[in-house]
């Protein structure tokens, strides 16, 4: 734990940074990973730390699936383990993270987003989110946060382990190369008193713990399945959230989230500046979504601008949420490049 | 060592006989490997201090087969996880046993580095000379001239590689307090007492022990039980049994 006097000293911090400082806040005890642009600085991190507190232990990978496996092998012994990743590295986690979506594991894993197909770019994108949020096989299950601002990165870097560790599903948080590089003077006030992790192989002789991801017949298999879907869809009023800004009497709602929310945000002062009616919703949690709230709004609003640095993966959840809303939506998409609040200000001026 | 092998026609105490008569195809080497394993884990009462890792695969099918906790990982990826977990948890004794293809082929990458790391963990190896969940494909391990379903002409050097020799190649990158060896089910002596060396040296030396077991597959290798002994003698003479350690213990 860190005191807060530990804590004043380090508020110009970089998103990276503030990652490490949630996590361990949120009481992590164990990372894995292997570097990659823009998330290797939570691996030299969490090294640095882990060099000053016996408490915490790390590995430098092989890979990014031994990363992922060994956080699964960590989580088992009752740790609270996480790895951090990008890119291509995150297409080969998929391999420990649908384990963990079989075996209903709190995987934990922050996701600095990069540019894509491929290596792409190292600096920026949203075009992990279906990725972060779908990239399993099977229907797999998973909680998906993103953040906007660098002390939201910290706050979240702490609740992503209670969530996983409370509801036992893989748990994700999403950020991008400009918020895990950019220092900022932020504040580390938030806490959460974090949920305890408890050791998942038992270590008992008379009921030992026997766990396997493989089955033998369907029948037995979607059993399991429709328990877990049915476990995910009674926890989605309790996780899904989303922030909404001067957007109960908006004309013009844009839903955006991440750095992308974060430009938006003052592009609707720009807009009301001008006597346009402008809103933004941002979702914070990717999936589940909040979709009352998207839904409450977006309705109510004469046009929805649904706004991102990706090809439509962001509209495509949100309008298959509201399907309503598909006629009265512009979608604004630069896949792997950033807006400016100007630049969303004046894009949804054209529009109107 | 006389004790345990005087119970061989039991069974041994550690096993679930929840899980018993196991799925493995009669004639499998596998089975054979575990009963043994069990019968070293009774020996050493380490049965309330360990924990097993397996692949998928036919390993898979042990997912339940002791009394202690076993979880079932993917192709290759129960040494990853026997890392973690093991570091995580010093205090447990950690296995991980996979089929030649999750060692040799698809995760040879975390073998070779949990090696070269010496992670205090004891792998189990499985040399079938192929793959037999899925019916008996080609392995690294397969020998020149082999047929299998994916050589179906007989294993071709020139294309894909000689027979796949892991406990040689391990040595060279392991630490000099390494257990490394290779046994055969067809020497049932040697094979307890090198499982057991596999596990003593986590326990004592906190260091990476590996071992090799060469198994028979009559089901894939289409054999009798006469001619499955004839291709383990053949596969011993290309895989030599015995220790590789660099220093004498």
């Amino acid at each position: 734990m860190i005191d807060g006097g530990y804590l004043e000293k380090l508020s110009y911090i970089t998103g990276n940074e503030a990652a490490v400082l949630g996590a361990i806040n949120g009481d992590a005890e164990c990372f894995f990973g292997y570097p990659i642009t823009p998330a290797t600085e939570i691996l030299e991190g969490w090294i640095k730390k882990a060099e000053e507190n016996n408490n915490l232990n790390y590995l430098q990978t092989e890979d990014e699936i031994a990363a992922g496996f060994a956080v699964i092998g960590a989580l088992l012994a009752g740790k609270k383990a996480f790895t951090a990743t990008a890119g291509i590295g995150h297409v080969l986690m998929q391999d420990p993270i649908s384990m963990a979506e079989n075996e209903r594991l709190p995987f934990v894993g922050i996701i600095a987003q990069r540019g894509g197909p491929s290596t792409g770019t190292v600096i920026y994108s949203q075009q992990e989110l279906n990725l972060a949020s779908y990239g399993g096989n099977g229907d797999g299950l998973r909680i998906v946060y993103s953040a906007s601002s660098v002390s939201e990165v910290y706050y979240l870097s702490q609740k992503i382990f209670s969530i996983a560790w409370k509801y036992r599903f893989p748990t994700f948080l999403l950020t991008d190369g400009y918020l895990a590089k950019q220092r900022v003077n932020t504040k580390l006030e938030k806490y959460l008193k974090p949920f305890p992790s408890s050791k998942i192989l038992r270590e008992m002789k008379d009921k030992p713990t026997h766990l396997r991801n493989c089955y033998g017949s369907e029948i037995e298999f979607a059993n399991i399945l429709k328990r877990n879907i049915a476990d995910y869809k009674s926890l989605i009023n309790k996780v899904s959230e989303s922030e909404s800004y001067k957007a109960s009497d908006s004309k013009y709602l844009i839903i955006a989230h991440g750095s992308v929310a974060s430009a938006a945000k003052d592009s609707v002062d720009i807009l009301r500046n001008s006597n346009v009616k402008a809103g933004l919703l941002r979702p914070i949690t990717i999936r589940p979504l909040d979709s009352r709230n998207i839904r409450r709004l977006a309705l109510k609003a004469e046009k929805v601008f649904i706004i991102e640095s990706a090809f439509e993966q962001f509209a495509r959840m949100i309008i298959f949420k509201v399907p309503e809303i598909a006629n009265k939506t512009v979608k604004i998409y630069k896949p792997a490049e950033g807006f400016t609040p100007d630049e969303i200000a004046s894009l949804v001026n054209e529009k109107i | 060592m006389t004790k345990t092998i005087d119970k061989n026609f039991s069974m041994p105490k550690c096993f679930n006989e929840r899980s018993k008569p196991s799925l493995y195809c009669p004639g499998c080497g596998q089975s054979i490997f575990l009963k043994h394993l069990g019968f070293i884990i009774d020996d050493l009462e380490i049965q309330g201090k360990t924990t097993l890792g397996i692949d998928i695969g036919c390993s898979l099918l042990a997912w339940n087969f002791f009394n202690f906790d076993i979880v079932q990982t993917h192709h290759g990826r129960s040494v990853p996880v026997a890392v973690g977990y093991k570091l995580s948890n010093k205090r447990r004794i950690v296995m991980s046993i996979m089929g030649d293809g999750g060692g040799y082929a698809i995760g040879l990458q975390s073998l070779l580095h949990a090696a070269f790391r010496n992670n205090p963990i004891s792998v189990f190896v499985l040399n079938n000379t192929g793959y037999s969940m899925t019916g008996g494909q080609m392995a690294p391990t397969s020998i020149p001239g082999e047929i299998t379903t994916t050589s179906p002409s007989g294993k071709d050097p020139k294309n894909s590689g000689k027979a796949f020799h892991g406990p040689e190649l391990i040595k060279q990158i392991s630490d000099n307090s390494a257990y490394i060896a290779r046994a055969s089910v067809s020497n049932p002596i040697m094979l307890q007492k090198m499982i057991k060396k596999t596990l003593e040296n986590q326990i004592k030396n906190n260091s990476f022990s590996f071992l090799e077991v060469l198994t028979p597959c009559p089901t894939n290798w289409k054999t009798t039980a006469s001619e499955s002994f004839n291709f383990l003698s053949k596969m011993e003479k290309e895989f030599p049994i015995g220790e590789m350690t660099k220093n004498e213990k």
